[in-house]
């Protein structure tokens, strides 16, 4: 699948990430296609958000190289600005500014990285709470009047208000009821699709993992074990196999 | 299920900077073909090239007066390489222009996958619905409502302080009732932390208000050769109105804000919801001891304070006035009697009440997120403080009615 040429949109090399005496990731290497949805899992403590932060500049490796469409992303300068552009990061909450109304908060990516007009840069914010299934009276609301569930629709929306090709996911699904969450895997997949976006999305779910994902890369062992769904499930590894044909992983598969 | 091919060529197009392939960057041409208007798009449409497409685009949509006779209007996409939501959004809102000029429009597509964008970004429009546009603004009339809403928000919050505060009078009476219920532990840790904790700033700021006092009299009676009634002025100044009004204010600053704030916190965490399902009454667990606390150590921290702004006032006179400690001692005792000692010393109290229950009331008010306790606890402090002051304003104008 990798040879037919695929583009690595995000290529990691050799990362070492250590806290104290603590070594998280050893050597691992991975490799993300264009136009692909990515799931990474595994056991708490195996730093999956730790490789997202690091990835999206936020926590700096000990060791290791990592390029997103083809530029270092240790590097700083205007290169990295250019990289900021073109990759758009959902925390777990949102993190939406709590101060600022969900438009405004859409509005913040798009006043630092262009000079577009004010009543532009409005329409375009309604556009995006549109475009992830929000109603328009949620544009001036404050992020402690939305649901959790409003709260993440109104993150995507800033994630994607510049339209970038990375879309990072930190636990999209996670604190949402089954049906919540379900149209959130159908939202992210179908706004992949439009957008013709990569997804690289840390997930719980297993059924996010079966009913979205491309392919899903394993955290075990500090390196990381990447397959498509039914590669994993003839993997032989202990924690693969408890994790994938466990009695929840069971259920998700059955649908 | 079938993936689409992932769109444009994005990754190998977009990177000036890297000094890759550059893409064709997106341009917009006009051109008539009989009575049909044809914009041919092209290239990159994205947000990165937005803000001068945008500006092209409007320059090439003509007004009526130019429109000269034509009835229809070709969108033609066949040569966009790249198209993301904005790029999209921008062709909507050129076809929605050029409907308003009563052009017949139409959309022509090269690639199934920018249909299928186009569609889905004109859903999220319709579904939006047409953005109203802001109301003109009308200065005077958002002033006069301003100024009503005001007005009917502090009437809402005079009324539910009120209330607060005839909750918090049964709270006491049961509690004097059966005052083994009273959270004693509590109660001391308060007093420890709003009475222990400020005696060295409450000792150090009324030594200087004593002092300052002292000086300002002494400056203006000598003109007079009154100097020794200096003393006089110190004394009634600073037990009858300055220890407990600038003891209630900084301990409002420093100990109510931190009711609200400790209460707000509890609320954001939801360990106030969490002690009702346990059967604890919230008011009596969080409101009570706190209050408790703070009559109990406002008075004594008044008295505190008294001692300390007479130290200052006699510090200040011996040293620029050369009265001596003895000769202060006994005009004071001249000046002063025990009335104007308790008319500050019993105001104190009622300050500690207004401040403790402004404090937990703003603390309770706390709702959402963790921004609502920084504003309550800027609330309760200027309310405390207000109240305060008013509240010693009435008791002024009360005893000069009565010639006290």
């Amino acid at each position: 699948m990798s040879t037919n040429g695929t583009e690595n949109i995000i290529e990691v090399r050799g990362l070492v990430n250590q806290f104290g005496k603590q070594r998280v990731h050893d050597s691992l290497d991975l490799d993300v296609h264009r136009g692909e949805v990515l799931g990474v899992v595994g056991g708490s403590g195996t730093g999956k958000s730790v490789l997202l932060r690091t990835i999206i500049g936020l926590n700096r490796p000990r060791e290791g190289r990592i390029t997103v469409l083809g530029i270092d992303a240790r590097k700083t300068g205007r290169e990295s600005e250019e990289l900021l552009r073109r990759w758009g990061v959902l925390f777990q909450d949102g993190a939406l500014f709590s101060s600022l109304t969900v438009a405004e908060n859409i509005a913040v990516p798009i006043k630092e990285h262009t000079d577009l007009p004010g009543d532009v840069i409005q329409e375009i914010c309604y556009l995006k709470i549109g475009l992830v299934g929000l109603p328009s009276d949620a544009g001036p609301k404050y992020p402690s009047q939305l649901s959790g569930g409003m709260r993440k629709r109104a993150g995507l929306a800033r994630a994607l208000a510049l339209d970038p090709d990375i879309l990072f996911l930190d636990e999209p699904t996670a604190g949402l009821d089954p049906i919540g969450a379900a149209d959130f895997d159908m939202l992210i997949r179908d706004l992949q699709q439009s957008l013709g976006l990569t997804v690289f999305m840390v997930t719980h779910d297993l059924d996010s993992l079966v009913s979205i994902t491309d392919r899903i890369a394993v955290l075990i062992d500090k390196k990381c074990k990447v397959g498509t769904i039914h590669e994993l499930l003839q993997d032989q590894h202990p924690w693969i196999k408890e994790y994938f044909h466990g009695p929840r992983g069971r259920a998700a598969q059955k649908e | 299920m079938e993936r689409r091919t992932p769109r444009g060529l994005g990754g190998r197009n977009t990177n000036e900077a890297t000094g890759r392939m550059a893409p064709e960057s997106g341009w917009i041409e006009g051109r008539h073909e009989r009575d049909t208007l044809v914009f041919s798009i092209g290239g990159a449409w994205n947000m990165h090239a937005l803000a001068r497409l945008l500006r092209e685009v409007r320059a090439a949509i003509p007004s009526r007066a130019t429109l000269g006779g034509r009835t229809r209007a070709r969108i033609d996409l066949a040569n966009v390489s790249v198209l993301d939501s904005s790029g999209a959004w921008l062709v909507a809102d050129t076809k929605r222009r050029l409907d308003a000029l009563g052009l017949k429009t139409e959309i022509v597509v090269g690639r199934a996958a920018d249909r299928a964008l186009l569609d889905r970004v004109d859903k999220a429009l319709t579904r939006i619905g047409v953005l109203s546009k802001p109301a003109r603004a009308r200065p005077i009339l958002a002033a006069l409502g301003n100024i009503g809403r005001i007005v009917v928000e502090a009437g809402q919050k005079g009324h539910e302080l009120l209330s607060f505060f005839g909750l918090s009078v049964i709270l006491i009476a049961r509690a004097f009732a059966k005052p083994w219920r009273i959270q004693m532990k509590a109660t001391f840790k308060h007093i420890e932390t709003t009475g222990l904790n400020a005696l060295p700033i409450v000792g150090l700021l009324n030594f200087l208000i004593g002092m300052v006092v002292a000086f300002m009299g002494a400056v203006q009676l000598k003109k007079f050769g009154a100097e020794i009634f200096t003393v006089n002025l110190v004394g009634v100044a600073v037990l009858r109105e300055l220890g407990v009004l600038i003891t209630a204010i900084l301990i409002a600053g420093r100990s109510g804000s931190a009711f609200t704030a400790q209460i707000g916190t509890m609320k954001v965490n939801q360990e106030i919801d969490a002690m009702q399902t346990i059967g604890l009454n919230p008011v009596e667990v969080l409101v009570l001891p706190r209050i408790l606390a703070m009559m109990i150590t406002l008075p004594l921290l008044t008295f505190y304070a008294d001692m300390m702004g007479l130290a200052g006032g006699a510090l200040m006179a011996t040293l620029s006035l050369e009265i001596s400690l003895d000769a202060f001692l006994r005009q004071l005792h001249d000046a002063v009697d025990l009335s104007t000692f308790l008319i500050g010393i019993l105001k104190a109290p009622f300050c500690a009440y207004i401040i403790a229950l402004v404090g937990c009331f703003e603390g309770m008010q706390v709702a959402g997120s963790a921004e609502s306790v920084g504003t309550r606890t800027t609330m309760a402090v200027v309310e405390a403080i207000f109240l305060v002051i008013v509240f010693d304003a009435l008791v002024a104008i009360g005893l000069s009615i009565l010639g006290i």
